[in-house]
């Protein structure tokens, strides 16, 4: 009886103590990113370097210190997303006429990389949300644009990009939903399923790529649908393993009832739309695995130059200079991918798709080597939750298998190379 | 009324500070600078006064180099109205800032100037209350709350104190120093942050406000702390005694 109470109290210190040091790995976490981040400094504008000063505060103020929370409690943090909001990231780069802030996907790189150094997951769904806005801002008409942009930007209102389908994945121009007029009506009637489809059940504006012409991509045309629309109804929420402060579920659509005038760019012209969108989502997720990974890689720093073993800290080891020299080094190729190929969308660049490809592919498999790597050097307790290490190699596992996996990034490349 | 708010450029308070090898000073090449948090809060408060109805304008100076207008931007961001940076290379101390703050408000004619009651780089806390003196003002230093009563052209201040809250009534114009608990600053939005590019920032020298810059001490050395070093176990409150009398000498 004595020992078993103990063994509790022991046991019960022993994690508060580890509390602390946990705590103390954040706040120097964010002391060694400030240092390591000088070396990036001087490729920034600015602007850039002044956005990046305010998605740093708060990512410090309103999502690390909550992030493991939410994580474990699969918690959807809305409220924080409207704080974020406001300060002008649920618009980023929409035309300033309904609330936008019309920044340029370079600006945008570096605020996601900036927000999920906090967290991963709830940018992750930030940059779906703010790839929805500029389609909408880009293909939308006046009217469909006036009629959501302003509660949009604002994130009142929440939006969901709706492609994959259980059966069509990688071959996303497969795709079955169907969306037909009956004879003498202008309305749509759609009728299919999508799958994993983040913010699903939660968002109140879905992006829904639905045939209404011949097979193959020429055949696409995208659809805003609201919540509430008869027909529409949600999958229970997945359990994942990462990416557990947004809500994936799947979608159906049983006879949903759609107004023409609710068509996102031209009837059969929905693939290009879809496609604008995933080339500029492609950017935010690689952004968000360079955040990620800059996290893992300040937590490893700090760790290793406490962590004794063999009578001396383990960054004295040359292994672990090693690893941390790659380490570094494969965030800032990360990076300056992800810069480069956003500064390609923001001109158009010659080769834009397969320069987006590249750095997609890259930054995410490097991105996700540095968080495992930094999970290696923290040992038994990179594998422990109090830990914040094994939180992000979750999170960033699925960055190279969603918005076109790393081996569909390979096709395009290729095959724009060979064109 | 036009309030008159000093902002000052230090290393950001999440940084490791790293003494230079030679010891003269602290390493502030390739590190991270941002605006001082207790001049972030007399900001703060400064935009809420004129939020409230009882100032019509917010401008904000920095002192020292070229750098200095990246705070006054983010100044500007957050909402001030207009920036002044005193530029000089030269190192300035509380004195100096004291009396060049003095010279601003002869110009600028602010009813209210609030300061940070401290900087986290030197931690003198002695500009506000150099400045008030200078400028024969009422001060209120520390203050964790502040309300503008204009009918009666003063300002109440609530200010910790070792023991409680002192509350007190000054006239205007008067000089306020700000404390942690005041308010919660403010984030700049991405349109304020573009808009404050267009705010000016006008730039006057030390000599055309007719301050002479002097150095009144010279620093000798700077030195990191000591390392905290292991703690012993000791086998008796004799010991303790002891130990604390003749190691420590604190009894």
């Amino acid at each position: 009886m004595n020992y078993a109470k103990q063994g509790l109290l022991g046991r019960a210190l022993a994690h508060a103590r580890q509390c602390c040091k946990v705590h103390k790995i954040y706040a120097r976490g964010l002391a060694a990113q400030s240092a390591s981040l000088q070396w990036d400094a001087h490729r920034l504008s600015e602007d850039q370097l002044n956005f990046r000063e305010l998605a740093w505060g708060f990512a410090q103020q309103e999502l690390m210190p909550f992030a493991a929370d939410w994580d474990r409690k699969e918690h959807f943090p809305v409220d924080v997303l409207r704080k974020a909001a406001k300060l002008g990231f649920g618009g980023l780069f929409c035309s300033s006429d309904f609330g936008g802030s019309k920044l340029t996907r370079a600006d945008g790189a570096v605020i996601f990389e900036t927000l999920a150094y906090g967290d991963v997951a709830t940018t992750a769904y930030l940059t779906i949300h703010n790839m929805c806005c500029s389609l909408i801002d880009k293909f939308g008409s006046e009217e469909l644009r006036a009629q959501w942009l302003p509660r949009l930007t604002t994130m009142e209102l929440l939006s969901s990009y709706c492609l994959t389908e259980p059966d069509s994945g990688s071959d996303a121009a497969s795709l079955q939903t169907t969306a037909r007029q009956k004879l003498g009506h202008t309305d749509y009637i759609l009728n299919g399923s999508k799958a994993f489809i983040s913010g699903g059940g939660v968002s109140d504006v879905y992006l829904v790529m639905a045939r209404t012409g011949m097979d193959g991509p020429k055949g696409i045309t995208c659809f805003l649908l609201e919540k509430g629309m008869a027909g529409l109804s949600f999958g229970r929420p997945e359990h994942k393993l990462g990416w557990r402060s947004q809500p994936t579920t799947s979608i159906t659509l049983d006879n949903v009832k759609v107004p023409r005038a609710n068509m996102v760019g031209g009837e059969n012209e929905g693939f290009k739309v879809a496609l604008s969108g995933l080339d500029g989502g492609r950017i935010n997720i690689a952004a968000c695995s360079v955040g990620g990974a800059q996290f893992c890689l300040d937590a490893c720093e700090e760790y290793v130059k406490r962590r004794k073993q063999f009578g001396k800290a383990i960054a004295d080891f040359q292994n672990t200079q090693f690893k941390l020299s790659d380490m570094v080094m494969r965030v800032q190729a990360s990076r300056l991918m992800v810069a480069h190929a956003a500064s390609a969308f923001d001109v158009n660049a010659p080769g834009m798709t397969a320069t987006v490809a590249m750095a997609k592919r890259f930054a995410t498999e490097a991105c996700y080597g540095v968080c495992n790597d930094a999970l290696q050097l923290h040992g038994g307790y990179g594998y422990l939750n109090d830990y914040p290490i094994e939180r992000y190699v979750r999170d960033l596992r699925v960055h190279t298998i969603l918005e076109g996996t790393n081996e569909i990034m390979q096709m395009v490349i290729a095959r724009q190379m060979m064109r | 009324m036009k309030i008159l708010v000093s902002v000052k450029r230090v290393i950001d308070y999440a940084v490791k500070i790293r003494v230079k090898p030679d010891k003269t000073g602290v390493e502030t090449a390739n590190v991270k600078m941002s605006m001082n948090p207790f001049c972030e809060i007399a900001l703060e408060e400064a935009l809420r006064v004129k939020e409230s109805g009882a100032a019509s304008e917010v401008v904000i100076v920095s002192m020292g180099n070229e750098k200095c207008t990246e705070v006054l931007r983010t100044g500007l961001a957050m909402g001030a109205d207009r920036g002044i940076h005193v530029a000089t290379e030269r190192p300035l101390y509380p004195l100096a800032v004291a009396k060049l703050l003095q010279a601003l408000v002869r110009k600028e004619e602010p009813g209210l100037l609030l300061l940070g009651k401290q900087a986290i780089d030197d931690d003198c806390n002695q500009t506000g209350q150099m400045v008030a003196g200078f400028l024969n003002w009422p001060q209120g230093t520390f203050a964790s709350k502040v309300k503008v009563d204009k009918s009666e052209n003063c300002v109440h201040v609530e200010r910790e104190i070792d023991g409680g809250l002192e509350s007190l009534r000054l006239q205007l114009p008067a000089v306020i120093t700000t404390d942690l608990r005041l308010n919660q600053p403010r984030y700049a939005t991405l349109p304020n942050i573009m808009k404050a590019k267009k705010k000016p920032i006008a730039k006057v020298t030390p000599e055309e406000l007719q301050v002479e810059i002097t150095e009144d001490f010279d620093i000798l050395e700077v030195v990191e702390p000591d390392k905290r070093k292991a703690g012993v176990m000791l086998s008796s409150v004799d010991e303790l005694l002891d130990k604390l009398k003749n190691e420590a000498h604190v009894l």
